[in-house]
């Protein structure tokens, strides 16, 4: 697999890599995956006054998986819930461009993204 | 001094080593005869040389000189053996053994066998990679024509009982053909001593040229007949028609005769470095685990899960080492290495399989490295794996509800 210099550059200096406090009413966690798969995607995401201010990862997939949230963390800060739900997995598949076999990378990306809203409005009872 | 990228990849291929190479040259330009023609000398010269290649190989696998066909590789190899039992000797049953690790130029044959109506048992392995001889025995009916089961595993590089299988056929009054591509030139190999029938082996796995490989099939005790899958001037016994390639020939002859004079010798220097390099790995990381037989195996083959990092960010995080992993991530199909869920050996840690393969030219700086980049790679990968802060906080992902997908 030869990869893009953008996913290449994730990898090596992966943006906002770790983790946020779980139990923080402001963080949404959002796990997606599974490890028979052989990729986990992790997100979080710490929002104040819906707007996201901060956004963590941890990646258990191949390189496009990593770069692929790596890139959510980034586009996802400064957005509110909503702007950030838009966000397509199409979008970081060019942006990286990513090849057909990697599509679901970003994919998972993109649940993440939705899963760690969704935690964040069940806690704080957001419909 | 270390040069880079490091090939660790010798189950692939290997290079073909320069006295190789040296002995090939004048067969492409000088000496250039068909080994057929009969009536000029360019053409003795031509199957002189063949005739030595064939007494090389011969020599290194305890065998006639007569028994050895040339193909183009153990892939032709494998499916002539198949091939050519199944429809030689249809009459006398139509039942197959072979096991579930078997490459792929033998599990895709088999399977092509069983569309035109042939029994397949593929048997399957023990956690270690080894068969079970006693559900070899208990698999055989009064159909079974032949067991195809190969002696040294390509990815977990396991070493099958082959002598003791070989005794079973015998006993049985079955075929045996065994899949040598991995074995042959690295341990040592006597189709005589192991009740071998027909055998196949490959150049470019012992140093010799890629295109280049052969069927040992057993001339007496019993009298081995194949369906030939090319028609043609008859070359080969009738077994393999088609212009001998003279200087790929001439390659495989030397590489044999290389192995031979090297192989014990090559083999415990191998023996060490692999142990050097697991040792290292293994003295630094927890949760790495050995797949396939410990003690039963190439010299060459290392090959172990890293739990909780997948194998193709691994990889990319050894750019300048050339290794495989069994992870999905790796492959078109996204499925994880048959050969490891063979073995029971969880998806997870399938994809985070990584194999080492080692060969004639890996030098100790080399282990040293790898081992060295190998540790950091996945200390560094951990560190942005989700199950691996899991695992830290005491959650048992088996009881994890995951999302598939
Ligand atoms: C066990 C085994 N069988 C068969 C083959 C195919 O050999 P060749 O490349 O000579 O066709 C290989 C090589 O990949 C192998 O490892
Ligand atoms: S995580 Fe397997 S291909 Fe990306």
């Amino acid at each position: 697999m030869s990869y893009s210099k953008k996913v290449i550059d994730h990898y090596n200096n992966p943006r906002n890599m770790g983790s946020l406090d779980k139990a923080d009413k402001e963080v949404g966690t959002g796990v997606v995956g599974a490890p028979e798969c052989g990729d986990v995607m992790k997100l979080q995401l710490k929002i104040s006054g819906g707007i996201i201010e901060d956004a963590r990862f941890k990646t258990f997939g191949c390189g496009s998986a990593i770069a692929s949230s790596s890139l959510a963390t980034e586009w996802v800060k400064g957005k509110t819930l909503d702007e950030a739900f838009q966000i397509k997995n199409t979008e970081i598949v060019n942006e990286l461009s990513l090849p057909p076999v990697k599509i679901h990378c970003s994919v998972l990306a993109e649940d993440a993204i939705k899963a760690a809203i969704a935690d964040y409005k069940k806690k704080n009872d957001i419909a | 001094m270390l040069k880079l990228p490091i090939f660790m990849d010798y189950h692939s291929t290997t290079p073909v080593d320069p006295r190789v190479l040296e002995a090939m040259l004048p067969y492409f330009t000088q000496k250039f005869g068909n080994a057929a023609s009969k009536n000029h000398s360019f053409g003795w010269e031509a199957e002189e040389a063949v005739n030595k290649a064939r007494e090389q190989v011969a020599q290194l696998i305890s065998c006639h000189p007569k028994e050895v066909v040339f193909t183009s590789g153990a892939t032709e190899s494998d499916n002539l053996a198949l091939k050519g039992v199944a429809s030689m000797y249809r009459e006398k049953g139509n039942h197959i053994i072979t096991a579930v690790t078997e490459h792929k130029a033998i599990l895709d044959t088999a399977k092509r066998l069983e569309k035109e109506g042939f029994k397949v048992t593929y048997l399957p392995v023990k956690p270690d990679g080894l068969i079970d001889l006693e559900l070899l025995k208990s698999s055989i009916t009064d159909q079974t024509i032949l067991i195809s089961i190969m002696m040294a595993n390509n990815e977990i590089g396991v070493i099958q009982p082959i002598a003791e299988i070989g005794q079973i056929a015998k006993e049985r009054g079955i075929l045996f053909h065994t899949d040598a591509a991995q074995a042959v030139g690295k341990i040592p190999v006597n189709v005589e001593a192991m009740g071998i029938d027909l055998m196949s082996f490959s150049g470019h796995k012992m140093y010799g040229p890629k295109g280049i490989g052969g069927l040992y099939v057993r001339r007496k005790n019993p009298r081995v007949r194949l369906l030939p899958m090319m028609d043609g001037g008859g070359h080969e016994r009738g077994m393999r028609s088609g212009t001998l390639n003279v200087p790929m020939i001439v390659g495989l002859g030397e590489a044999c005769e290389i192995s031979g004079k090297e192989m014990i010798q090559e083999g415990l220097r191998l023996t060490q470095m692999r142990k050097k390099l697991q040792d290292h790995i293994m003295g630094e990381l927890d949760e790495v685990y050995l797949n396939g037989h410990p003690e039963n195996r190439l010299p060459q083959n290392l090959n172990m899960s890293f739990a909780y990092v997948e194998g193709e960010s691994l990889l990319m995080g050894l750019k300048e080492i050339a290794l495989s992993s069994g992870s999905a991530c790796t492959t078109a199909t996204l499925e994880p290495s048959y050969v490891l869920r063979a073995l029971g050996v969880g998806s997870d840690l399938a994809h985070s399989s990584l194999r080492f393969g080692l060969g004639r030219f890996t030098t100790d700086e080399e282990i040293e490295y790898v081992g060295k980049k190998v540790v950091e790679a996945v200390n560094r990968l951990r560190e942005m794996s989700p199950l691996y802060e899991m695992a830290k906080e005491g959650i048992d992902l088996k009881s994890v509800q995951w999302t598939e997908h």
